[in-house]
């Protein structure tokens, strides 16, 4: 699994991070990133699904390998 | 409070000031967002009350069509004008909460780096002695108001101790900033009385400040530059105004709702003292389902949308807390789930004026409760009939008596 953040959408709800901050980082303005380059270890993707599903901006979503947004 | 009449139709006569609508406004936002969704008032100046999730995020993007120049509630009325000295000089300016761009970006990138979740961690010892001190202050007693004896301090002094003026006169501040966005919303004697007190305050402050710098949040703001030019001193006076008005009724409100639930929810009292590993998701839950804060925009350009209207000059509530009881987006929308899963919530607002201190409440709420429920896991209510709610801008309950095995 693997996600990204669009940093257009993010407005630093911080959500991301509080839920997986295994997985995402904020900047000084609040705005996430993926870390390791949004690769999600099979353990953490239940996580991975918590920050999708709580980012109130719908501004994290999953990637396919191709580099296309999947569902 | 004024008494305004009652209301017969929500969806073209609404009060938000109505004791029924301020004690539970769950049933009026499912009748209107079934029937209009975007219902309208000319009570207390006149405005729009859209009740959709969706609709929500349309408009916060709408900008600045849709602006920030004034989101109180309840606009100043034109006598207000008239006899507050300090209007002309101030305005209504508190940035960058009224702010539309150009302004809004820079202003808010100066605040930002003050509240994130790093930033804010360091706060966290202070909060949690502070809420051992107030609990030992009544635990022995077996009862206590949990909006007053307990709640309202912990924001009050965390954000005194953030902005670096006395936490001991904290009260002082409570009642600034009652009077200016509880009492006042509905009485502009008492708005421009209280403004005019906070204006006072930190103006004096910021020009100490100037003149010594501490190396506090206020002397901070002073250092900091847009395009190479200093910030104004109305701009670091109205924003530490924004700081504490915006960090004490609202978290002070979601710290209460969220123990007034407990009270009233023996089921999920129990569950959350068993299961402390829950704070998380239900600190979320709380913020969604008695979301505190109602922010409002003025229209600058004609907007017609969902079979309605905004003409210029008219006010449109955006009401985060009607969002966030939007079946359409969660599910089971009036029930408290503990462990909701899925949870995109908007409490703390969204786009470009999401709550800049939302993680400062986050990790106070956190602490609140943690510490509350390490050393009262079981409590109740003495006198249902006593509790009161505050509504309007800021919604929560402001007295709780609780009682609780000694």
């Amino acid at each position: 699994m693997r996600v990204k953040v669009n940093a257009e959408k993010c407005e630093g709800h911080n959500r991301c991070c509080a839920l997986a901050p295994e997985l995402f980082d904020v900047d000084d303005y609040g705005t996430a990133t993926a870390l390791n380059d949004g690769n999600v270890p099979p353990e953490l993707e239940a996580k991975a699904k918590l920050a999708v599903e709580n980012c109130p901006e719908f501004a994290i979503e999953y990637v396919r390998d191709a580099g296309k947004p999947s569902k | 409070m004024t008494k305004t009449p009652p209301v017969d139709d929500w969806a073209t006569d609404y009060d938000i000031f109505d004791a029924s609508y301020v004690k539970d406004p769950v049933p009026v936002w499912n009748e209107l967002r079934d029937k209009c969704p975007i219902a309208h008032t000319e009570r207390w100046g006149g405005s729009w009350l859209p009740t959709r999730y969706e609709d929500m995020q349309t408009f916060v993007r709408m900008v600045p069509a849709l602006s920030s120049q004034d989101p109180l509630v309840v606009s100043q009325s034109k006598e207000e004008e008239a006899f507050d000295p300090i209007l002309e000089e101030y305005g209504n300016s508190a940035p960058p909460i009224t702010s539309d761009p150009p302004e809004h970006i820079p202003m808010r990138r100066l605040i930002l780096p003050l509240f994130t979740p790093k930033a804010v961690e360091p706060y966290r010892p202070y909060a949690e002695q502070l809420c051992h001190d107030l609990i030992d202050g009544f635990i022995g007693t077996g009862k206590c108001d949990a909006a007053l004896d307990y709640a309202v301090h912990i924001p009050a002094k965390t954000i005194a101790h953030v902005i670096g003026v006395d936490s001991e006169r904290s009260d002082e501040f409570v009642g600034w900033v009652r009077g200016l966005i509880e009492e006042g919303m509905t009485d502009p004697v008492k708005r421009v009385k209280y403004r005019g007190i906070l204006r006072q305050f930190f103006g004096e402050l910021v020009d100490a400040r100037k003149a010594s710098p501490r190396g506090d949040l206020i002397s901070r703001l002073l250092e900091q530059e847009i395009d190479g030019q200093p910030i104004a001193r109305k701009a670091v006076v109205g924003m530490c105004n924004l700081l504490l008005v915006a960090g004490i009724d609202t978290t002070w409100s979601s710290i209460s709702s969220a123990l007034w639930h407990f009270s009233t929810h023996p089921e999920d009292r129990r569950r959350i003292a068993a299961e402390p590993n829950l704070f998380p998701s239900a600190i979320e839950e709380m913020l969604r389902f008695y979301s505190p804060v109602t922010m409002a925009r003025e229209v600058t350009e004609e907007v017609q949308t969902g079979g309605v209207t905004f003409r210029t000059g008219d006010k449109v509530l955006l009401s985060f807390p009607a969002a966030n009881h939007d079946p359409e987006v969660f599910e089971n929308a009036d029930r408290v789930i503990l462990d909701r899963a899925k949870n995109r919530h908007i409490a703390f607002g969204i786009g470009s004026h999401r709550c800049a201190g939302s993680n400062l409440a986050r990790m106070e709420m956190d602490v609140a409760l943690r510490v509350w429920f390490e050393r009262i896991p079981e409590f109740e209510l003495s006198d249902p009939d006593a509790v009161t709610w505050a509504g309007g801008q800021v919604r929560g309950p402001r007295h709780l008596p609780f009682r609780f095995p000694v």
